[in-house]
Parts: structure tokens; sequence; C-alpha cells
């Protein structure tokens, strides 16, 4: 049991929450999740450690409301219980090596792109971080963003806020500006990343992506996170979740994301047509 | 009075085409008077043999000649000394294999069903909602047990019963193990591994879950914490795949991924866990697990199930009753067939498993006949789901938690006959040093290294 002791809705479908977790926290790096439950019962999920604290011995997860698992958690206030969390679970992103590096968060990703951005900046590396959101009010960290980086560039697909375009817009008008970059690191939407992936493969440019699959167990148990990276399968969960980019198999992956599509979508509504009786009373 | 006759008692069972519809257990124990009569089937020999076969040694023609006196309470008593999780061995041990292959009734007829009878004895003794066992005296000594499944769990309840403070890390939510996570609750019903597990708690076995040791914490934060040996037996978790084309589609599972989603995560009884509900299904493999996944398969509602395997039902490594059982439930066999290629669909979920078919040729390293392919074979069988159940490799995050362990190539944690391993103090049992291996392997792994712990560490006392 692990209980909330801070919760911030940074945007309308995506919540920030500290969670107690002393353990996890002790030993917590960027780049590694924890799976919890929100229930019992309930679906195990891999949700990856967006900050953590070890003095106060708390960690930070951020999650976008996508499923039915993701929505209770969100019914969740602070004082309540998560009745499991464990973790930290996967390799933690490796950054001592890097100079100059571009963070790329997408949507949610850029959650889990930030402390990876923060770890760089604090090891002395020129952070140059760009966000992509659909619209102004989706928009998440920009200030914790800021505070980080060398250089940060948000990226709005209908120009609400920041410029309008993708990433790899962004990012090209980098790379073409002359800067050197040692090191992409891209974390959000499957397609996202592998566009960014096409683009710094014509420039040469090592790309880290973080891989957020189906999981269950996080151990190597189940093998459901399985993916393709330069013709071998390899799990996600002891790994990664970090691979080269360069060379993960995107179509594949973003096929072996949808598998429960339609599951979901029923969950997912019948929990709202749940919560929705609950208000009318 | 002796009972001559050359059959077991047959195991009460529920009927095949209502069974195949529901998790409800399928074998549903014997009856007092059944019990009894089978018991008068022992001929209590002097030299019991079927001792020797059973890897912890229960006391056998004890136990069965207090179960033909009635004496349930002490035929449960007598197992129990030496068994640290009677029901469930009762229920899943090969006996064909092990206590059963040895009786001598066996020679002319079919031995005594010992394990029946060990399931009797352990259903009554729990049903009579028995005292709490009382608590050994504390020893002072603190040991750790990385893992609750069957080597852990045996490990612990031996230590404990010694007098040791014993703390269980497990990296689940829940203790068991693939006692929980993998066999499933028609041969297995959890509330008899719950039963079994706290009876451990109450004799003083702490359970600390969703800890994972090699990642929450290392094997040196545990002797740092006062632990004065560690057992590790955190089991084969990690599945094997085949290396063929199409692996990766939507629709191939890992039979520990299947159970885990339908078992622990509970998808069949309708959680939130998701888990696809295919109408055609191939297993790969000829073991339990492979019986369990297609059992599972038909249970959440295919149409047709099969077992894809590459040698011959001769050669199948399952228990003898769950192959029995399952073709009584209507689980088709493919027998000297082998898998080549997975092929999908345009959106990527598998529609076809291309097989060729197989013969048996000279014997192997491992005693078996070797398949060899038959390429001219290849056919396609219509699928809309493939389970791989071809086996699993020790789980590689122990190597993190204990730098330095030594290990096998391919992952098996080396120890000598007690289970010590190449780190002082660190001990280790069950399927991470044996690879895949039963249930009641891992328990009298488990609890050989309690007892090398115990003597090892209050030897010194002494």
């Amino acid at each position: 049991m692990n209980r909330i002791i801070y919760r911030e809705n940074l945007n309308d479908f995506v919540t920030l929450m500290k969670v107690d977790a002393e353990l996890v926290a002790k030993k917590a790096k960027p780049g590694q999740f924890v799976i919890l439950r929100a229930e019992e019962d309930g679906e195990r999920i891999p949700l990856t450690i967006a900050d953590y604290d070890r003095a106060e011995g708390s960690v930070t997860i951020i999650f976008q409301i996508v499923g039915a698992t993701t929505e209770k958690l969100n019914r969740l206030g602070v004082g309540d219980y998560i009745v499991d969390l464990a973790g930290p679970l996967g390799r933690a992103t490796e950054t001592s090596e890097y100079k100059s590096v571009a963070v790329i968060g997408g949507g949610v990703g850029s959650a889990i792109a930030l402390p990876i951005a923060k770890q760089l900046y604090n090891e002395g590396a020129a952070v140059y971080s760009i966000a992509g959101f659909r619209s102004r009010e989706l928009v998440i960290l920009e200030d914790r963003f800021r505070e980080i980086s060398d250089k940060y560039i948000l990226m709005t697909d209908d120009g609400s806020a920041g410029e309008k375009g993708l990433v790899t817009d962004a990012l090209k008008v980098l790379i073409e500006s002359g800067i050197k970059l040692d090191c992409v690191i891209a974390i959000g939407p499957l397609i996202m990343m592998k566009f960014v992936c096409l683009l710094t493969k014509k420039y040469g440019i090592k790309t880290i992506i973080s891989m957020n699959p189906i999981m269950i167990d996080g151990t190597g148990m189940c093998g459901g996170c399985r993916l393709t990276v330069g013709g071998e399968t390899k799990f996600a969960c002891v790994d990664g979740p970090d691979f080269d980019g360069h060379l993960v198999d995107f179509d594949e992956a973003m096929a072996r994301s949808a598998i429960y599509k339609n599951q979901e979508r029923s969950a997912h509504d019948d929990i709202c047509n749940l919560f929705k009786k609950e208000a009318d009373q | 009075m002796a009972n001559l006759s050359k059959n077991k008692n047959p195991m009460p069972a529920q009927n095949p085409e209502e069974r195949n519809k529901t998790f409800d257990e399928v074998a549903l124990g014997y009856t007092e008077a059944l019990a009894k009569s089978e018991a008068e089937r022992c001929l209590n020999c002097k030299k019991p043999y079927c001792v020797d076969g059973c890897p912890v040694n229960v006391q056998i023609p004890e136990f069965i000649k207090k179960i033909a006196d009635g004496d349930y309470e002490g035929a449960y008593s007598t197992i129990k000394q030496t068994n640290t999780l009677p029901a469930v061995c009762g229920r899943v041990c090969p006996q064909e294999s092990q206590c059963e292959a040895e009786c001598i009734r066996g020679r002319n007829g079919e031995p005594v069903a010992i394990g029946r009878l060990e399931r009797f004895a352990a259903d009554r003794h729990n049903a009579n909602n028995p005292a709490n066992p009382e608590k050994p005296t504390p020893n002072g000594h603190k040991a750790a047990v990385v893992g609750s499944g069957p080597a852990g769990l045996a490990c612990a309840g031996t230590l404990a019963n010694l007098g040791w403070d014993v703390t269980i890390y497990e990296a689940l939510h829940t203790p068991g193990g693939v006692l929980v996570y993998g066999i499933p609750e028609f041969r297995l019903p959890k509330s008899v591994v719950k039963k079994e597990i706290d009876d451990l708690i109450r004799l003083g076995v702490k359970i600390v879950t969703n800890v994972i040791i090699g990642k929450t914490l290392m094997v040196e934060e545990l002797f740092e914490d006062g632990f004065e040996a560690v057992f590790l037996g955190s089991g084969a978790g990690l599945p094997k795949f085949m290396g063929i084309p199409g692996e990766n589609l939507n629709g191939v599972y890992s039979a520990n991924e299947y159970l885990t989603r339908v078992n622990l995560m509970k998808a069949y009884k309708n959680s939130s866990t998701p888990v696809l509900r295919p109408k055609k299904v191939a297993v790969v493999g000829g073991g339990n697990v492979a019986m369990d996944s297609a059992r599972c398969a038909l249970r959440m509602g295919a149409e047709e199930v099969r077992i894809v395997y590459r040698r011959s039902g001769d050669e199948l490594p399952a228990r003898a009753e769950e192959v029995a059982h399952a073709k009584e439930e209507g689980i088709i066999f493919n027998f000297l067939t082998n898998p080549v290629e997975i092929t999908g669909d345009e959106k990527g979920f598998v529609n076809g498993l291309v097989c060729v078919n197989m013969v048996l040729g000279e014997h192997d390293s491992s005693g078996r006949r070797a398949p060899a392919a038959k390429p001219e074979t290849k056919h396609t069988l219509e699928v809309d789901c493939v389970i791989m159940a071809i086996g699993t490799n020790p789980n590689p995050l122990i190597k993190t938690a204990l730098p330095g362990i030594e290990t096998h190539k391919w992952g098996g944690i080396i120890t000598d006959d007690d289970g010590k391993t190449s780190s002082e103090n660190v001990y280790a049992g069950g399927d991470a040093v044996t690879g895949a291996a039963t249930v009641i392997l891992a328990m009298g792994a488990g609890k050989k290294a309690a007892l090398a712990i115990d003597k090892a560490i209050r030897g010194k006392e002494r």
C-alpha cells in the first residue's frame, strides 16, 4: 500500500501524483519505471518514474487518462492508497557520455523526458528540449523544462502555443542551425519516435527512445513487452525500456500496442458510465 | 483387511462436457469411504521404496496406515513433518514418476493412489478449521527468502519450524509464485494455496510483496539488514520463444503471459486485465504448462484448441492425469508436428501456424528419441492464437541482485548438493538452479537448503 501525498492536474487529461515509496525512491534513476495496481483485482500497468525524492522517500508518477486503470487511478486523492507499487524496474537511461543533447517529449512523454533532461543538465551537458502537444490546453511541465534546458522549444499541432508544427520540424531546424548534437533522446507516441528516428538517421545522430509497451510483471516473466531491435527479440522490461531508436521495429511495436484496443475502449466506457451514474446520484 | 484390487479407486471428477466451461476444480477428491478402501491397498512394506521416490521423503506407509485406521489428523501430521504444502502436492505432483513409480503394488496392477490419499488427508485437515499451529521457540536467527514459489515456501517453512525468523520477498503482488500465476484454478484452487501460505504466516513467516530483489533491494542489503543467510528461489520466469518468423504478432503469447492474465490477474472472472478471446488456439509444447494453457483457452471460450508437439504421445512430459483430462475435455493433439512460422493478417494479428511433420530418430542427450523435420510436409493450421509453452529460463534479475554469483551459461545458479552457491551464506534451489522442473523438486531443494542453512549457521554455536 502506497499513500498518495500530493496530486496536481497538469491538464484535463494528465495527472501528477507523488506517492510514498521509500524503497523505490532509494534506488530510482531517470528512465526507470514502476508497476502499479490502482485497486484490488485491478490491472498491473507500468508507469515511468517522473521524479523521486530520496530524503522524503517519495516517487512522482505522471499519467494520462487513457484506459480503465488510469481512470480509476485518477479518482484517487491525497491520503488515498495505491494498493500495489513495485520498482524501480528497467535499466536507467545512460546519460554520462553525452555533452550536447536534444531531449524530445511528445505529449505525456515529456513527463518521462523531464528527469532525463534534468540529469543531463546537472551533469553539465547542453540540453535542447523540444516538447510537442496537440494544442495549448494540453501543454504540461513548460516551466519545469525551462529551468533545466539551455533552450526550450514548444511546438503545438495547431500553433495555439509555441510554434506551429511537429517536434521533428523543430529538431530539423535545430540540427540545421549548426548546433552539434551527440545524442537525441526522444520519448512520446510510437509514431513520433519513429519519425524522429527517421530524421536523425539521415543526419547520423545517435538516438535513444524509451518504449512503454503493454506488460504485466516487469521482471522478464511474461514476455508481453517484447519488441524487435536490430532483428533480435528484446524484452522492454529487462533489456530496456531504452533502445537504440535506429534499430527498433516501430511498425511491429505499433501493431502490438493496439492488441487490446477494442477491449480497452469498452472497459473505459464501462468505467466512465459507472462514474457518471455515481455523479448523477 | 487388505484391499487386493489391482486398480486404484478412481478419482471422482466433474463431467468433461461441463467442466470444460468452468474454472471450478476438475478432480473432486476422495470421499472418506474411497480413501479408506484405497488406503487398505497399501502393503505397509518394511522397506518402503515409495519414500525414496519422494523428493521430500514423506513417510508414505505411515500416513496411509493412519488413513486406513481413520486417524486422518494423524495422517496429516505425518505428511506435514516432511512436506510444507501437502494439499498442493497431493494435486500437482507427478506421482506416476515418483512415489507411485516405486510402489510394489504397481508391479502387478496399479500402484496405491498415494497422491490422492495425500490430498484427502490435507483437505480433510483444512476443512476442519484446524487450530493455529504451535509457534516454535525462536532461535534468534534471521533468514531471507527470495521468491514465494514452491522452493521459497518450503525453505521458509522448514526454517520457521526450526525457530528461525524468516522473511520472504516476492516481486508480484500476491505470494505463491507459479502456484498462483501459472497453475490454473481448476487444477489447483487458489484457496488451497492461500490456506497453505496462511499456515506459514501463522508459523511466524513474514511475506513482503512488491519487492524485487535485484531492483528494489540487493542481496548485500539483506545481509546489512541483519539476515544471516539468504535463499534464492526466484524460479525460472523468463519464457523461451522458438525464434521463428511471426512470433511477435498479436495473438502469440508466452504460456507465462497467457496463464498470468487468466489466473493471477483473473481474466477468467472478468477483471480489468484484458486478454484475447481467440476461437482457434494452438499451444506449442507437451508439458504441464502446455496442458494448463490449452485447458484454460478452452474454458475462456475457444472452439478448437490443439496441442502441437514435436515428439509423439509417448514422450509427453506432462503428468499423465493432465493429459487424460485434456483429452477428455476435447483438446486435439497434433503429435510429431513442429511450427516453422506464424502468419498474420494486415493488422498484425495471427491467422495461421505453419508446421512440418516430424519423425523420431536416434536417442539424444535427454534419453529421448530426437525428432527430425520432414520439410516436404509443410502445412498450415488455421488459428487465431498461438501459445508458446516450450519452457523457461531462470530469471535474469538475480545476477543483478548478487553480482559475482556463479551461474551456468544458460542462467541457472550453480550450487552444491545442499544448495550452497558460490557466495557466502547464499543458498539457492528450485527452477532458478535446475531450470524449469516440478513443484515438488523445487520444494525438495528448498527444504534441503533450509537444513543446510540451519546446520551451517547454528552449527557454529554448538
